[in-house]
């Protein structure tokens, strides 16, 4: 049993695995991903859950949910505008598609209009903070909820806009199982990038920023570029996460993009923990898979007594919420604090003191 | 570090007299009605460890924030290195070789003490938002050559290995201060601004961080200007001392001849005799 971490060079000590287990535990982790779609449709039946749409919504807001992390968790600026910047992303990547762009053109200029787009509606974090930049954001998600609803010509108004499916060089990600794997690799693309740029100068940058903005300028960081940059590469990231959604989903509508997804994104990093990578994950698993696994019971109950749907369809909010509320009051540290916890514990068993 | 930055590997003794490193000339700061500084000047000379003293709401840590350019001053300008840093953003102060430390501690209470040195290296690092996010190449090798440096210059300076990987947040208010004079030495400064370095530490504590801003100064060659109320530590390490008194200058010179100097012993001190026992006379 090892007694202590013991490294010799400073490059082990600034790796994200340091030790044998970890990066077996990583590789098994990656194994099991690559290759889970290949079982996954008996799973899927046996639990009544279609398991590979379940993971392909992981897999997108995962990408949304860091790029929010980022912003909120890193740089301690609040956001209520992410479900509307998603919809922007979304919206130019399939207009862009119908145009006929390829997909690998189109995802990321979608990319960058949502990060400009945030960019100015980050502007009024140079004043603003807390409560104030929430109310801020909040008239960004308003205004481009709007947009999408009433510019008909662009958006196609509440009828939606039809989107291709994605294709690479002929190959076409048309359905759940192919679209997997185009979904896990941005999702872990995403991972790897807010990992790496929060263990580095600019990453420490937006925390002295959350964290002391006074001797975050003693030290020399910019706060102009710091709050503004962190907007554009936030929102970056959801508008890759709304131009997947647009080219999985094939049909986008404003009505997913309102005030609830902002919410809701902002209850993935609550839940999951803010300023910890592994926290939007878990927060994602988290929120993603809570109403479908509510929804179990109200259909087996259904062949029972035919009226629970109803009743239950109002109560799963509540239970909703109600987990939500718990988790903010015993581990306001998110899933990912408990996480902590609980390895710490198994660290010392059983000589727990 | 300071090695790299030409202003400092100079011996501090050599061009002393010629040109001082840092200028404060007739500063004049207003808050409303209120002259929170009306004409301070004073010079520090490169390579000395020079104290500013005076009562409360002198005007002392006003200065600082003038010389890091929190505040704008009315009247008068300030001159670092030859250069008039009076339009100069807040920001860039810190790539002109000017540190400081906050007399309440301003730390990045959510890192590690790792993390917030690192940070204070941040002017120095080149890392951006691509290449830091993907971490190849040059990132990666920047990011170990500053470990490195950290490790084996600051973090071995001030005794800290031991608390490295800690939360700052956690840590004991002494080792708290310890690390932000740890982050402000990350800077590679030409000088180093200590708002009350000593405030609050036991005896112990204090001869400490006396013996670190000494060997600071000797090492490094960086030059000092300290704010401080434990009058024993600022007689015995400064090379000269300022005295203010309600945001004017009303003495300067050696400790030994502020601390004879009647102005200082009146306005500051109060009456004679209590006065020389408090200063150790």
């Amino acid at each position: 049993m090892p007694c202590g971490l013991f490294y010799e060079r400073y490059e082990k000590d600034e790796s994200i695995f340091p030790t044998v287990w970890l990066r077996f535990w990583m590789i098994a982790l990656g194994v099991f991903l690559l290759t889970f779609p290949f079982f996954a449709q008996p799973l899927s039946d046996a639990l009544g859950i279609n398991l590979l749409n379940l993971f392909n919504l992981f897999f997108i807001y995962i990408v949304g949910a860091h790029g929010l992390n980022l912003l909120t968790g890193y740089t301690g600026q609040i956001s209520l505008g992410h479900g509307a910047f998603m919809g922007v992303g979304a919206y130019t990547a399939g207009i862009l598609a119908n145009l006929g762009w390829p997909f690998w053109l189109a995802l990321p200029f979608a990319g960058l209009m949502t990060a400009a787009v945030g960019m100015i509606f980050g502007i009024p974090s140079l004043r603003l903070k807390g409560l104030y930049l929430a109310i801020a954001t909040m008239a960004a998600q308003f205004i481009l909820d709007y947009a999408m609803r009433n510019w008909e010509a662009l958006t196609g108004g509440s009828s939606g806009l039809a989107v291709p499916a994605a294709s690479i060089g002929g190959f076409e990600f048309d359905d759940d199982f192919k679209f997997y794997f185009l979904g896990l690799a941005f999702a872990a693309g995403a991972t790897m990038y807010l990992k790496n740029i929060t263990r580095t100068r600019p990453g420490r940058a937006f925390v002295a920023v959350r964290d002391r903005y006074l001797s975050a300028e003693v030290i020399g960081v910019n706060l102009f570029k710091y709050r503004i940059m962190s907007f554009g590469i936030s929102s970056f990231m959801v508008g890759i996460a709304g131009g997947l959604w647009a080219y999985y989903i094939t049909i986008i509508s404003d009505e997913h993009f309102t005030i609830w997804l902002s919410v809701q994104y902002l209850a993935m990093i609550i839940v999951g923990g803010m300023g910890s990578v592994l926290g939007s994950i878990y927060g994602v698993i988290f929120m993603v898979t809570l109403p479908e696994v509510l929804l179990i019971p109200a259909e087996t109950l259904t062949e029972i007594w035919p009226d629970i749907f109803g009743i239950f369809a109002s109560l799963r909010e509540m239970i909703f919420g109600i987990i939500v509320i718990a988790f903010l009051i015993f581990e306001p540290d998110g899933l990912a604090a408990r996480w902590h916890t609980i390895r710490a514990y198994w660290k010392l068993w059983p000589f727990s003191y | 570090m300071p090695a790299q930055g030409p202003a400092v590997a100079q011996a501090p003794t050599d061009d002393k007299a010629s040109q001082p490193l840092l200028e404060v000339d007739d500063i004049h700061l207003r808050f409303g009605g209120l002259n929170a500084l009306s004409g301070v000047s004073f010079n520090v000379q490169k390579g000395d460890i020079q104290a500013i003293i005076g009562p409360n709401g002198a005007g002392k840590t006003c200065i600082l924030n003038c010389i890091c350019r929190f505040y704008h001053p009315h009247r008068g300008r300030i001159v670092f290195n030859g250069q008039d840093i009076s339009k100069v953003p807040t920001h860039k102060v810190a790539e002109l070789g000017i540190a400081r430390s906050f007399q309440n501690i301003e730390l990045f209470r959510g890192m590690t003490v790792l993390g917030n040195i690192k940070l204070g290296h941040h002017v120095h690092m080149s890392a951006g938002f691509l290449s830091g996010g993907f971490y190849f190449g040059k990132a990666r090798r920047e990011e170990m050559r500053v470990r490195k440096e950290i490790e084996e210059r600051i973090i071995d300076l001030l005794e800290i290995e031991a608390i490295r990987k800690q939360v700052v947040g956690t840590l004991p208010y002494g080792l708290q201060k310890r690390v932000e004079l740890a982050r402000a030495l990350a800077m590679e400064p030409n000088i180093l601004l200590l708002d009350e370095p000593m405030a609050g530490m036991n005896l112990e504590e204090t001869e400490d961080m006396a013996r670190f801003i000494l060997d600071i100064n000797d090492e490094w060659g960086v030059t000092v200007v300290l704010i401080e109320h434990d009058m024993g530590v600022v007689m015995d390490i400064s090379d000269n001392v300022v005295v203010l008194d309600f945001g004017t200058k009303i003495a300067q010179g050696t400790p030994a001849e502020v601390s004879k100097n009647p102005h200082v012993i009146e306005a500051y001190l109060g009456s004679d005799d209590a006065a020389h026992s408090k200063l150790g006379l």
